[in-house]
C-alpha cells in the first residue's frame, strides 16, 4: 500500500513529532522504502508458527523474578528532580494541559 | 601502579580525541581519584582503565546517548555493569561517542559528530558504538564497554580490528543501559585480546533482581576456557551466506579463516540458516517498534532538553523531541509507531515476531550439528563518511550478519582476521549456542594465536 505524506503526518502526530515540511517530503519515501522492504516477508507461510517471545533463552524464562514487596531506598525527590528541566517546589512543572 | 596507567590513557584519549571525536566526557580528575583508592587493590581489574559507551550509566559522568534531547544529562546511579567492573578495581575514565540512542551503522548519527576510524580517518568506526571501538583500537584503552543491539559491538569491532562481543541475551544486566529495543539489546565489550574481553565478561555477567530479564545461570570461569586443541569441535559453514552483497576479499578472507580452523583441527561442517535472508526485514520491524515504545520516555518533563516558548503541554512533547531528536531517530520511532498502528499491527509486528521464530529455529537445528556457527561480520571493511547516509535501507544491510543473533539471543564474538589492500581491518564472526561464550572464546583464541592480529593503526596512542 503506497504511504502518502498525510500518512506520515499521521504517524508524527502518533509518535508526538513536530515534523516540518522539509522532514515530511525526505521521511515519506525513505519510510514507504523501509516498509516495501520488510514486506518480502510476506512470502514467508507463517500460519503455523508461534511468535517469538523476544530472544529469551529457556534458562532466561524459567529464572525466577518475582521478589517480595518490601520497602527499599529509592532516590528521594531532591536527588529526582536534580535533572529536571523546570522543576518547582518539589513537583515537575510543565505547561498548561488546556 | 594503576595511577600511572590510568593517566597514560587519559592523556592518550585527550591526544587522539581531536582526531577521533571518539570521547564526549574525559573525567581526568575523577579518574586519577578512583585510580588512586584501587592502588592496592587485589581485584581482576584493578587500576584497568576502561572507556563506556554514553548510554551506560555511570554516576558522576554523562549520559547524552549521542542525544541533544539528553545532553548534559547526569545519571543519578550506576549501570549494574559498572557497579561491578567498579568493584573488581577497573576505572572508568570517559564516556564514548556513539550514534544516537544506539541507532546507526557508522556513528555518523551522533549529535556531537562522527567518530573517525584510527585507520584511516575518513572512513566510519561502525556503529553505534563507534567511540568504545575506536578508543580501543587506537590503544588508549585496553577494554571498553558498548551496546549491541543488531550488532554495534561486533560491526564496528570488526571495522576497526579489534575483538567484540555480545553475550547471550540475559547473560548481562540492562539496569543503567539506556534501552533501545529491549528484546535485543545487551551490553557487549571490546579489547584487542579475546582474554580480556574473557576476563570482563567474568566480571560483569551473571543475574540481577534489577533486571527481570537476566538468567539465572552461573557464570563459568571463563579465562580458564581458553586453552585447549580444537580437536572435535565443530564449525558450521554457512555456504548460502558468503555470496550476493559480500564483498570479495572480505569473503575470501573468511574462507581463509576456516582453512585456519581445519589446519587445527575442527570439523567444518555444512549448515544452512534458510530465514537469514529475512533477518533485517524482521529487525527493523522489532526495533522500530520496541524504540518507538522505548522513547517516548523523553518528553521535556523529568531529566534532558525542553523546548522553549511552548505555552501548551502537548506543543511542549512535540517540540522538544522535534528539536531533541536527530533523523534517524525521527525515521526510527516513525517506523516503529506505523508499524504498531492500529490495523497494521498483525501484518507487521506479529509477521516479524512469527519469522523471528523461524530464525531462532534455524539456529537451534544448525547447533545440532555443530558448536559453532563462522560467519563475515560486516559485508565490507570500513566505507568512507558521507557514503550512505542518504540511504537508511543501504545503511541497514551493514548488520546482515550481525543482527540474527540478537533477534535469536545467540551469542556471537568478531575477531580481526587481517587487512585488505588498503590496509582496513576484516573480521569474521562466530555465533554460538545459548551460554556458549567458553565455546567462542576458546575458538577465537585459538585462531588469535594461531594467527595474531599485532597490526597497529596509524592512529594508535602515544608509547609511554
Amino acid at each position: 500500500m503506497p504511504i502518502e505524506e498525510k500518512d506520515i503526518a499521521k504517524v508524527a502526530q502518533l509518535a508526538h513529532l513536530e515534523l516540518d515540511d522539509e522532514e515530511l517530503k525526505v521521511f515519506g519515501p525513505q519510510i514507504a522504502g523501509v516498509i516495501t522492504y520488510v514486506e518480502q516477508l510476506n512470502e514467508l507461510d507463517t500460519a503455523n508458527v508461534a511468535p517469538a517471545l523476544g530472544g529469551l533463552t529457556p534458562e532466561g524464562e524459567q529464572t525466577n523474578s518475582s521478589r517480595d514487596d518490601e520497602i527499599a531506598p529509592s532516590l528521594g525527590q531532591k536527588i529526582a528532580l536534580a535533572e529536571a528541566p523546570d522543576p518547582a517546589e518539589g513537583h515537575f512543572r510543565v505547561p498548561k494541559v488546556l | 601502579m594503576s595511577v600511572k596507567r590510568v593517566e597514560q590513557a587519559i592523556i592518550a584519549a585527550e591526544e587522539l580525541n581531536e582526531t577521533l571525536n571518539a570521547f564526549l566526557e574525559i573525567d581526568r580528575a575523577g579518574a586519577l581519584q578512583r585510580a588512586a583508592a584501587v592502588e592496592h587493590s587485589d581485584g581482576p581489574l584493578a587500576g584497568v582503565p576502561v572507556a563506556v559507551k554514553d548510554n551506560i550509566c555511570v554516576l558522576g559522568l554523562q549520559a547524552s546517548c549521542g542525544s541533544r534531547i539528553l545532553g548534559n544529562y547526569h545519571p543519578p546511579y550506576n549501570a549494574t555493569v559498572i557497579e561491578r567492573l567498579t568493584q573488581a578495581g577497573a576505572v572508568v575514565i570517559g564516556k564514548t561517542n556513539c550514534d544516537e540512542f544506539a541507532m546507526g551503522s557508522s556513528n555518523e548519527n551522533s549529535a556531537f559528530g562522527p567518530v573517525r576510524n584510527p585507520w584511516d580517518t575518513t572512513r566510519v568506526p561502525g556503529g553505534s558504538s563507534g567511540g568504545s571501538a575506536a578508543a580501543v583500537a587506537a590503544g588508549i584503552v585496553p577494554v571498553a564497554l558498548g551496546s549491541d543491539t543488531g550488532g554495534s559491538v561486533r560491526q564496528p569491532a570488526s571495522l576497526v580490528g579489534v575483538v567484540g562481543l555480545k553475550p547471550t541475551y540475559g547473560r548481562n544486566s540492562r539496569y543503567g543501559l539506556v534501552a533501545f529495543a529491549s528484546s535485543l539489546d545487551q551490553v557487549g565489550i571490546f579489547a584487542r585480546k579475546v582474554e580480556d574481553v574473557a576476563r570482563v565478561l567474568g566480571v560483569i555477567a551473571g543475574r540481577d533482581s534489577r533486571d527481570a530479564t537476566t538468567a539465572d545461570v552461573p557464570v563459568p570461569d571463563y579465562v580458564a576456557s581458553l586453552p585447549g586443541d580444537l580437536k572435535g569441535a565443530r564449525l558450521g559453514f554457512p555456504r548460502a551466506l558468503f555470496g550476493e552483497g559480500l564483498d570479495e576479499a572480505v569473503g575470501n578472507a573468511v574462507k581463509a579463516v576456516v582453512d585456519v580452523y581445519r589446519e587445527l583441527g575442527a570439523e567444518i561442517v555444512d549448515v544452512d540458516l534458510p530465514h537469514a535472508k529475512y533477518a533485517i526485514a524482521v529487525y527493523y520491524i522489532i526495533a522500530t517498534a520496541e524504540a518507538s515504545s522505548n522513547l517516548a520516555r523523553f518528553d521535556g518533563v523529568r531529566y534532558g532538553f525542553r523546548a522553549e516558548d511552548t505555552p501548551e503541554l502537548r506543543q511542549m512533547y512535540r517540540r522538544t523531541r522535534e528539536q531533541g531528536f536527530g533523523a534517524e531517530v525521527k525515521r526510527r520511532i516513525m517506523l516503529g509507531t506505523y508499524v504498531l498502528s492500529a490495523g497494521y499491527y498483525d501484518a507487521y509486528y506479529l509477521k516479524a515476531q512469527k519469522v523471528r521464530t523461524m530464525i531462532k529455529n534455524d539456529f537451534l537445528s544448525a547447533f545440532e550439528s555443530c558448536d559453532a556457527i563462522i560467519t563475515p561480520t560486516a559485508p565490507s571493511t570500513a566505507f568512507a563518511i558521507g557514503e550512505k547516509v542518504d540511504d537508511p535501507l543501504a545503511m541497514y544491510l551493514n548488520d546482515i550478519y550481525t543482527v540474527t543473533a540478537n533477534l535469536a539471543g545467540v551469542p556471537g564474538i568478531s575477531v580481526p582476521c587481517g587487512l585488505s589492500t588498503e590496509r582496513l581491518p576484516i573480521g569474521f564472526q562466530l555465533l554460538g549456542p545459548y551460554w556458549s561464550e567458553p565455546m567462542l572464546f576458546k575458538l577465537a583464541h585459538a585462531y588469535a594465536e594461531a594467527r595474531p592480529f599485532i597490526e597497529r593503526p596509524p592512529v594508535f596512542a602515544p608509547s609511554v
